[in-house]
């Protein structure tokens, strides 16, 4: 194509996609090809079309994502380590007309702060919850989480999970859409263009239905890659975790307004 | 029968050179530069351009949102 007919094309008229004002210029601090930067996108995308980010706060985690409110252009707290869910339920108790979610790994979420989770989902606080679950500790340097599948390695796993000494994974998402206090409860990935407008869909429902129904938690799980923790290149990581995470962590939609779906 | 043609612009800084965008394009419009950028990544651009045809998926996936798309009805 010749030089002039580029420049034709490459006009604001013709634009169909730029990145949301809702993620900030700050280059994000993850690693080539992690997740997290689609899954942070994706998030904002949904709330400037819902048009409520001036009224959204969201609460940052500790893990990779501990920065997230250095790229995310709305209202943001960071919490200790796990107690995202806790934090969420006193900023929407005070601001009830307030959206409030949080964004958490797998160790955030699964391990150190398991109890806020499910406390959070059995009480039925009226926030979204955006769990990545990448398998692994990444900020730490790839240590074992709760949901290392078996026969993975990691730093503290170097001979792979052993499930008889560590555990099996914990699927926490099936675990929390047992409680009634969970409206909706899906699983989801962002690593192909397909499995990035499904997700965005999911959690424009979470959102929504913390906005229509003022009741109940909506649950929105992420399965991604850490490639720097799993040890392989970013295109690699994503054909690993669909042979791989997806059997153990099937996609799709587990609890949808208070009924599960799939099991 | 309308046609489309299609555009996309790297902010080449911001590249990571992760090469996600490569296998989502499904007319393999990108690749990566042999030089490195500021930072020393690789970074995508548009090896065959004649064949894009503005479908957003490199962007759609891209982690780090660097690349904007531009897309023009072309008629026959
Ligand atoms: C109270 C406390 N304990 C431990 C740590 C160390 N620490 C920082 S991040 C992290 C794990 C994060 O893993 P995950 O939630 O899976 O997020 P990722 O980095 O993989 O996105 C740990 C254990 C800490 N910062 N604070
Ligand atoms: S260490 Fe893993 S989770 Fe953290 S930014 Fe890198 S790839 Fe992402
Ligand atoms: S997906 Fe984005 S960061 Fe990765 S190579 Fe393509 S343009 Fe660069």
């Amino acid at each position: 194509m010749k030089e002039e007919v580029l420049s034709d094309i490459i006009n604001v008229e013709n634009l169909v996609y730029k990145k949301t004002p809702l993620m900030t210029d700050n280059i994000l601090s993850y690693c080539p090809g992690c997740g997290h930067g689609t899954a942070h996108r994706i998030t904002m995308e949904v709330l400037e079309e819902l048009g409520v980010w001036k009224d959204t706060i969201g609460i940052a985690p500790v893990g990779c994502s501990v920065l997230a409110y250095e790229f995310m252009n709305v209202d943001m707290q960071q919490a200790a380590h796990g107690r995202a869910p806790a934090l969420a339920t006193g900023i929407k108790r005070c601001w009830p007309h307030k959206v409030v979610f949080t964004y958490q790994g797998d160790g955030d979420l699964a391990a150190i702060g398991t109890a806020e989770t499910i406390h959070a989902c059995n009480r039925g606080e009226n926030i979204v919850i955006i769990f990545v679950n990448n398998g692994i500790y990444g900020m730490t340097g790839g240590q074992m989480a709760p949901t290392t599948l078996p026969g993975m390695k990691s730093s503290t796993s170097p001979y792979g999970r052993d499930v008889h000494i560590m555990g099996n994974p914990l699927k926490i998402t099936e675990l929390v859409a047992e409680l009634p206090g969970v409206r909706s409860v899906t699983r989801q990935a962002v690593h192909t263009p397909g499995n990035v407008r499904k997700a965005k869909r999911a959690i424009r429902k979470a959102f929504e239905n913390q906005l229509k129904y003022k009741e109940g938690l909506n649950f929105v799980e992420i399965v991604s890659n850490c490639n720097s923790g799993w040890k392989m290149t970013p295109v690699h990581s994503n054909k690993w975790m669909e042979e791989n995470m997806f059997p153990y962590f099937p996609l799709g939609d587990i609890k949808v307004d208070g009924e599960i779906v799939n099991k | 029968m309308a046609k489309f043609k299609g555009a996309i612009v790297v902010d080449i800084d911001r590249c990571k050179g992760c090469e996600v965008c490569i296998g989502a394009c499904p007319h393999d419009v990108i690749g990566m530069s042999s030089e490195v950028n500021i930072k020393g990544y690789k970074y995508s651009y548009m090896v065959n351009p004649e064949s894009c045809v503005g479908c957003a998926n490199c962007a759609v996936v891209c982690p780090d949102g660097v690349i904007t798309v531009y897309r023009k009805r072309i008629e026959q």
